[in-house]
């Protein structure tokens, strides 16, 4: 079990807004951690720096992921490292098909690793079993980005793109909203078969319910910009008890 | 409706005064290299041009692009026609299997007929020398030669008129259906500045069907002012396909008119792309004057350093029941210009008319600048019209999440431009056409296109 992610007492703010107000997170190999909190408190906005969203603005604080120093690297080269991020609201991208985007995608990582260009027919192989594996329509593949996909399909569409990348670290944001149970079955199966020793997975939710699911080896939670209360996976059972008062005004 | 200019620019009077002494002095040559056909027309496009003169940006159509200015230099005219050497055949060998069996040139403004394609066309299609179709078909080169090109309110069409001494014809009789596309290459050489004027008729008879490629390319790297005038004819329920790429040098001026007339229950799709150019006016002119005629109308211009694209449509409705879709899109980067006027005239009668309209414009840099005006005038009272106008950025949400795939900044940037233009490309009816030029675009984004004498739809 390493190191993965390191984060200490991170700022970070949008439109002159501060939002994140000294986090610390880290994070090892082979760890599935939790992030709840309720809505504004900050958990989308971590999400987005640790992925590179241009609109944020970093204040004070580091963050270092495999020891390397993650905010001087572009958004691109932070996905090439292993990160990567679920939206909480996949955009859709019309006249670019599912296709091209997944293979200029994979491409760009294999690069980036001194690899040749994938193959057609290995390439059309690995999307057929990711595809598979979540139990997505063939048809959705042939389409453009997310064009006109339920909000479901965008949400298996998210963990199919993390099955074909095969990330070291995903962040889950709010992956199970918008999802009824049996989506919400698919998707958690999904990120179980992908889980291993080697990678680590954040997931950002403000229900309890994807826990039941995904088990969580820690939870924390997020309030007014900071980590207000860390814990193991009980943690999660007794916020869904008790909601988050008794933490915000004990 | 014409903008008749009042106090004529003196500037632009001596621009115009240069030609219209050429043609007096040279009008024995102008008439000896040419046809009667043609050589009929002069005198009274000299009359109107004399009055009108080349449009200027004091005329509202005409506000981004000033004709006249890019007549202000010294151009020469091959009015004697002197062969300028190439073979055309040799240098544009095509080898895209199925697609363009029927190929044709003209060098400059002359048909090349040194070598006759062997086409197999369809019995009673003529394709190829306006000189030698007004002589071997002089009643229907009458009947259609420069009867609706309208001249009056459009100078660049009544000095096109004075000047032109050849070009391309397209001839298919009444119910006869032509499979394969055909194909015009207009190659532009030269040794010094020149000016170049073209026309091109295309008519098909009832129930005829034709396809049409014409490709602009630019060999030379001197100036050119190329006129061009285009008067297409559908008949009855005829379908014809006229697509025009545009990949000439930054030195190349295109002032390029197409009217077309269209009868009962005919289709004509039409589709300009723009992939590379100096100064662009396109000028369309559709009316639809038989019930159930439609008119789908694509343009696509990609245009960086100072490139300019004006493209103007005016769809005329003057029946009932008639359908246009228009689609005009541009990708702007660096300093270009974009212009886009949507005339769409429903006249009095011409109810349960379908006019759509569409213009989207990308600039991606912040030096791009996009000029467009809808214009609908509407006479009648059951029709849907409808216009839409968008002119905007790259959309960040979509390229942060591209590079959060590990997309290249630069490479996300390409594919939504590519993606930009889909729509435009899949209005084309001709499948290899639209792959061929899915590539060209791509190719075009990153910088990869060879602009040079070598066809790239073929090669």
């Amino acid at each position: 079990m390493t190191n993965m992610l390191k984060i200490k007492n991170l700022h970070a703010m949008i439109e002159q807004k501060e939002i994140l107000k000294g986090i610390n997170l880290e994070v090892n190999s082979g760890e599935i951690h939790a992030v709840m909190g309720p809505n504004g408190s900050g958990k989308s906005t971590l999400a987005s720096v640790l992925s590179g969203n241009p609109k944020y603005e970093v204040t004070r604080g580091t963050i270092l992921f495999k020891d390397k120093d993650l905010l001087e690297m572009e958004p691109e080269d932070r996905a090439r490292e292993g990160i990567f991020l679920s939206f909480q609201y996949p955009v859709e991208i019309p006249g670019v098909s599912m296709v091209n985007f997944m293979r200029a995608a994979v491409n760009e990582q294999r690069k980036y690793r001194n690899e040749e260009p994938i193959s057609a027919t290995d390439f059309l192989k690995l999307m057929r079993d990711k595809r598979e594996l979540l139990g997505m329509d063939s048809a959705l593949v042939s389409r453009s980005v997310n064009e006109g996909f339920s909000g479901g399909e965008k949400k298996k569409n998210e963990i199919f793109q993390m099955a074909m990348l095969n990330p070291l670290l995903s962040i889950l944001d709010e992956t199970d909203s918008g999802l009824d149970i049996d989506a919400l079955r698919v998707v958690a199966a999904g990120v179980n078969k992908l889980q291993s020793k080697e990678n680590a997975t954040i997931l950002i939710t403000h229900y309890q319910r994807l826990l039941e699911y995904i088990k969580p080896d820690h939870v924390h939670v997020l309030y007014a910009g900071k980590i207000i209360k860390s814990g193991g996976p009980d943690l999660a059972i007794e916020l869904e008890k008790r909601g988050y008062e008794w933490l915000i005004n004990p | 409706m014409a903008d008749k200019p009042i106090n004529r620019n003196p500037i632009t009077t001596m621009i115009e005064q240069q030609y219209t002494d050429l043609f007096e002095q040279f009008r024995s040559e102008l008439d000896a290299n040419s046809v009667v056909g043609l050589n009929r027309h002069r005198d009274a496009a000299y009359v109107t041009f004399r009055q009108i003169g080349f449009p200027t940006s004091r005329q509202e159509d005409y506000k981004h692009s000033n004709i006249a200015r890019t007549f202000d230099t010294e151009l020469g005219l091959n009015l004697r026609n002197i062969p300028i050497p190439v073979n055309p055949y040799d240098a544009f060998k095509c080898d895209v299997p199925n697609l363009f069996t029927h190929l044709y040139f003209l060098i400059n403004d002359r048909y090349y007929d040194q070598i006759q394609p062997d086409d197999n066309l369809p019995e009673g299609v003529f394709a190829g020398s306006m000189q030698l179709f007004s002589e071997k078909y002089p009643e229907i080169f009458t009947a259609h030669y420069n009867k609706i090109a309208d001249d009056s309110d459009n100078g660049v069409v009544a000095y096109n008129t004075m000047f032109a001494q050849d070009g391309f014809v397209i001839y298919v009789p009444k119910n006869v259906v032509i499979e394969k596309p055909l194909q015009l290459i207009n190659i532009l050489r030269g040794g010094v500045d020149l000016n170049v004027n073209r026309r091109i008729l295309i008519i098909a008879g009832e129930h005829a069907q034709v396809k049409l490629l014409i490709c602009d390319h630019a060999v030379d790297d001197v100036h050119f002012v190329v006129t061009q005038v285009t008067e297409v004819y559908a008949e009855a329920s005829a379908q014809v396909d006229i697509y025009e790429l545009e990949e000439n040098s930054e030195k190349v001026t295109r002032l390029n008119n197409v009217f077309s007339r269209q009868k009962e229950n005919s289709h004509i799709v039409t589709s300009g792309i723009t992939l590379h150019n100096g100064y662009t006016r396109n000028n369309y002119h559709f009316r639809l004057e038989g019930e159930y005629a439609e008119a789908h109308v694509g343009g696509l211009a990609i245009c960086d350093k100072s490139q300019h694209i004006d493209n103007f449509a005016f769809l005329d409705h003057a029946v009932p029941h008639c359908t246009s879709n228009e689609l005009f899109k541009n990708v702007l980067q660096d300093k270009a210009t974009g212009v886009f006027c949507g005339k769409i005239l429903v006249e009095k009668d011409a109810q349960k008319t379908l006019a759509y309209q569409t213009n989207r414009n990308l600039c991606a840099s912040e030096e791009a600048q996009m000029f467009s005006k809808p214009q609908l005038e509407i006479y009648a009272d059951d029709v849907k019209c409808s216009h839409g106008l968008t002119t905007g950025q790259l959309d960040e949400d979509a390229l942060f999440y591209m590079r959060a795939r590990g997309i290249d900044q630069e490479e996300a940037k390409l594919l939504l431009m590519v993606a930009f233009t889909r729509d435009v490309v899949d209005l084309i009816r001709i499948d290899t056409l639209q792959d061929r030029l899915t590539t060209l675009i791509d190719k075009r984004f990153r910088g990869e296109l060879m602009r040079c004498g070598n066809c790239n739809v073929c090669k």
